[in-house]
């Protein structure tokens, strides 16, 4: 054999390993169908997605927005958790954002995104979601893709059952997964039972605005509350909460409180709230929350410490809260787009419970109780049920809904996604999903009529679906086509944290109402300038303030001296800019804060205390023009009782 | 002149007044980085951008190139054009009023030479804009200047800029061919046998 011969069939044996290895796919789990699917998610370069898909960050505490159907990360948006990379709760103008009456917290566990609605409808107007660990809920507009404002849920503790909106957005709520004293006080766990209390709150939200208030609290029985879905349609008016733990255990819940074969979903009658609110038994509490609002002229967040909330004891209210029987330890709760149907995923349960929402009224009107739990009433499991989903699989968790009369129920045990009809109850078709599957999302799928053209998984466990990457494996989030008879699997791709929940809507309700930048002419912000002539420095006893602009491709002043150690030197950076897609940042030696990006027209501020002499360097951070490298400056910091006057060089203009 | 060309020469005249709204000439500008174009009208009166931030952002991208601030209060003629547009108004019905020929000749006269004197100033702006540039300017790059055309097309480095009468420009052309259309025809119509001339006027007001 030539030597020649010898590395051609060398050659070969490599081409044919490789070929065996594509054949294995990507690792031990089977490889999608492909057939067109590529076709379907393919979006070519310049064109836009259909959907834009918001997903929750869970332990990242953030948003995030893809499109679908190509699954490309259009943005993560920054909520609960500072965000170095556009000083997200690092600048003075942002740090009020998280503050809470536990002082600053800068991170938290986001859940469950809600848009905003309109007649049952998706609106695209705002985008609630839940801070699950130090309980919030917080709104982003979304013509700014940006946190508009952050509200304290005061005397809850894990803030899970949230914010899922009412029919036109009358209320965002909030329910406690965790019972705790109420309010609290120094008590031994072991008086769960006595001292323990849950609690749901509902948030008005101002049709204009968007602004939120608490409206009122109620006092419930000290289980653990999951979930939650407002009614439509006919049960509008209504919100349902799952709950877990009526055993009230507070220690080894994994085993003690999951001893009951039902527990209970709490069906609370909130316009009959009101007018128990109305009618003055409702009491107002002292509560200390933080309720954080960006104001819009000065893009300036601000806190008000609110001091007292109108809290309802359930009892108090005849009519408000009537508890439904529900199978086992149930988790979410949701309501189909006709409003009759409950649905509840079980998640120790065999079967999935669908109630009836005209026959719980009924069994109410007949006063057709089991009895009652802590003073509420318990309507009679088989009074109430529609039906029952026979063997839908293991762990059922969620459900979303189609519009065409079809429900979709995640199955986190069997890892799969259910699809079965609302007209019998039958289970019609399921799908594989890798690996354990959480919530799932159809676009608008909880809403009055559905746009159901995917269903996406949502997905805790990756393991072998991507490259590996060390001990910490992304999640996914599964499209799956949902047209045809048969669920298909069109595209699966990593996101970033945890996503819980995540809602979708059609592009063209949001694309067009963005606002590209902010009018400089319009900022108020405190130390903004709307030209170099405004920028400079000034001392005011050991804090030094700068007001800066950036332009391309300068700072103003970009020289400045008479800084000393030990100064608290204020850079109050403005974006003089009023082109779309121009930001600025501002980045300085040995800041010991995030750098600041500035959008054009904006103001934004970052403290720097320095502690050493010498010239220190600035520069912008995000590349803004041919001339970018060029914009740059420098600081001269003097020892501390220095002669160096303070001065800079802005304004020569 | 007959009481339709005095109507006609009337009308036109009056319809100059939509040049107190509509822009005469736009400017556009397209390169990689702004798919969706910068643009500036320029009106009798004013010049603005095409979106609210156009001006600001075309000031801003030539400073590169050093070329002078576009600040639309330096510039004189926008608060004189829209005097003589006014003068031409009132001209053109006093011409109708009186309806004498030789006065409609004269007027087709001044409005060729005023639009003569616009075009003339415009592009003595743009290459005052285009050449004057400064010494220290960041790009510089040799034998390159950035008038834009007159009227039509050019690639300036990365932009392609186009210039083009815009609404109020066409009414203004319209209305000049209009008053110099009416000036030859009757010219010619003085010249020639009454049953020509007639048979002309049906022409027209047929075209028309």
């Amino acid at each position: 054999m030539s030597r020649s011969t010898l590395i051609r069939s060398h050659a070969m044996l490599a081409a044919v390993l490789a070929a065996a290895a594509a054949g294995c796919g990507g690792g031990a789990s089977p490889a999608a169908d492909v057939g067109d699917a590529a076709q379907r998610v393919y979006v070519a370069p310049g064109q836009y997605d259909e959907f834009y898909f918001f997903a929750s960050g869970g332990f990242s505490g953030q948003v995030a927005v893809y499109g679908l159907p190509s699954g490309r990360l259009l943005k993560v948006v920054p909520v609960f958790s500072q965000n170095a990379e556009n000083a997200w709760g690092y600048s003075e103008q942002t740090k009020a954002m998280l503050n809470t009456s536990y002082g600053f917290v800068p991170w938290d566990d986001s859940h469950h995104p809600q848009l905003s609605m309109t007649n049952g409808v998706p609106d695209g107007r705002w985008l609630f979601i839940n801070g699950n660990n130090t309980p919030r809920v917080a709104r982003l507009d979304l013509t700014t893709f940006e946190t508009a404002e952050i509200l304290e849920i005061p005397h809850s503790a894990g803030n899970h059952a949230s914010p899922f909106v009412t029919e036109n957005t009358e209320y965002a709520v909030a329910a406690t997964r965790f019972s705790v004293p109420t309010p609290q006080e120094d008590v031994s766990i072991s008086q769960y039972k006595e001292k323990f209390r849950g609690l749901i709150t509902f948030i008005k939200v101002d049709s204009a605005t968007g602004r939120m208030k608490i409206a009122f609290q109620i006092l419930m029985p000290g289980f653990d509350y999951d979930l939650s879905h407002s009614g439509k349609g006919p049960s509008h008016g209504w919100s349902f909460f799952t709950s877990y733990n009526s055993e009230q255990a507070s220690t080894l819940k994994e085993v003690n409180a999951s001893q009951n074969d039902k527990d209970f979903i709490a069906a609370v009658n909130w316009k009959q709230a009101e007018k128990c609110v109305a009618e003055g038994k409702a009491k107002a509490v002292p509560a200390v929350y933080a309720h954080n609002v960006m104001e819009e002229g000065s893009q300036t967040a601000g806190t008000t410490m609110e001091k007292s909330v109108t809290m309802l004891e359930a009892t108090a209210c005849p009519g408000v809260v009537y508890y439904l029987p529900t199978p086992k330890s149930p988790h979410g709760v949701d309501v189909d787009p006709t409003g009759e149907f409950i649905v509840a995923g079980g998640k120790l349960a065999t079967v999935i419970p669908v109630h009836s929402f005209s026959k719980m009224l009924k069994a109410i009107e007949a006063h057709d109780f089991a009895g009652e739990v802590s003073g509420v009433p318990v309507l009679k499991y088989e009074s109430i049920v529609a039906g029952e989903v026979k063997e839908p699989g293991l762990g059922p968790l969620h459900t979303e809904f189609d519009g065409k009369g079809n429900a979709y129920t995640s199955m986190f045990v069997s890892s799969e996604i259910v699809k079965w009809s609302l007209k019998d109850f039958t289970v019609l078709d399921r799908i594989p999903t890798y690996y354990s599957i959480g919530h799932l999302s159809i676009p608008g799928g909880d809403s009055r009529e559905p746009w159901g053209k995917y269903v996406i998984a949502l997905n805790k466990i990756t393991k072998d679906r991507y490259l590996p990457t060390g001990p910490e494996l992304a999640q996914s989030a599964q499209l799956i086509d949902i047209t045809g008879d048969k669920m298909r699997l069109l595209l699966d791709f990593p996101t970033i944290g945890e996503p819980h929940y995540a809602q979708a809507l059609p592009a063209s309700l949001i694309k067009d109402r963005q606002v590209r930048t902010f009018e400089l002419t319009k900022n108020k912000d405190a130390y903004g300038v709307t030209s170099e002539a405004g920028t400079g420095v000034e001392r005011k006893g050991r804090q030094v303030h700068v007001r800066m602009s950036t332009i391309r491709s300068h700072f103003a002043p970009d020289n400045i001296e008479g800084i000393q150690v030990g100064d608290s030197v204020f850079f109050h950076i403005t974006n003089l800019e009023q082109d779309w897609d121009v930001p600025h940042g501002f980045a300085l030696t040995g800041l010991n804060s995030s750098e600041l990006l500035v959008m054009p027209g904006q103001t934004r501020t970052v403290v720097w205390v320095p502690s050493k002499v010498g010239v220190f360097p600035f520069y912008c951070t995000d590349f803004c023009s041919a001339l970018h490298q060029e914009m740059q400056g420098y600081v001269r910091v003097s020892p501390r009782g220095s002669s160096v006057a303070l001065a800079s060089n802005s304004a020569k203009k | 002149m007959s009481r339709s060309s005095r109507l006609i020469v009337a009308l036109a005249a009056l319809s100059l007044a939509v040049l107190y709204v509509l822009p005469l000439w736009h400017i556009g500008l397209k390169a990689p980085q702004y798919p969706e174009g910068l643009g500036l009208y320029i009106a009798a009166d004013r010049i603005v951008g095409e979106k609210p931030q156009d001006l600001n952002s075309i000031n801003g991208l030539n400073h590169y190139i050093g070329m002078k601030t576009i600040e639309p209060d330096d510039i004189p003629e926008l608060r004189f054009i829209p005097k003589i547009i006014g003068g031409l108004i009132v001209l053109g019905v006093l011409v109708a009023l009186v309806g004498r020929r030789g006065m409609l000749y004269g007027y087709a006269a001044v409005l060729v030479a005023s639009a003569a004197a616009g075009l003339a100033d415009f592009y003595k702006w743009t290459y005052d804009y285009g050449h004057n540039l400064d010494p220290k300017a960041i790009i510089k790059v040799p034998g390159m200047t950035y008038q834009p055309p007159l009227i039509g097309s050019k690639q300036l480095l990365n932009f392609h800029a186009t210039s083009w009468p815009a609404a109020g420009g066409w009414v203004a052309i319209l209305v000049v061919s209009l008053v110099v259309g009416l000036a030859v025809w009757q010219w010619r119509r003085g010249r020639k046998p009454r049953r020509v001339a007639a048979g002309a006027a049906l022409a027209l007001g047929a075209a028309a």
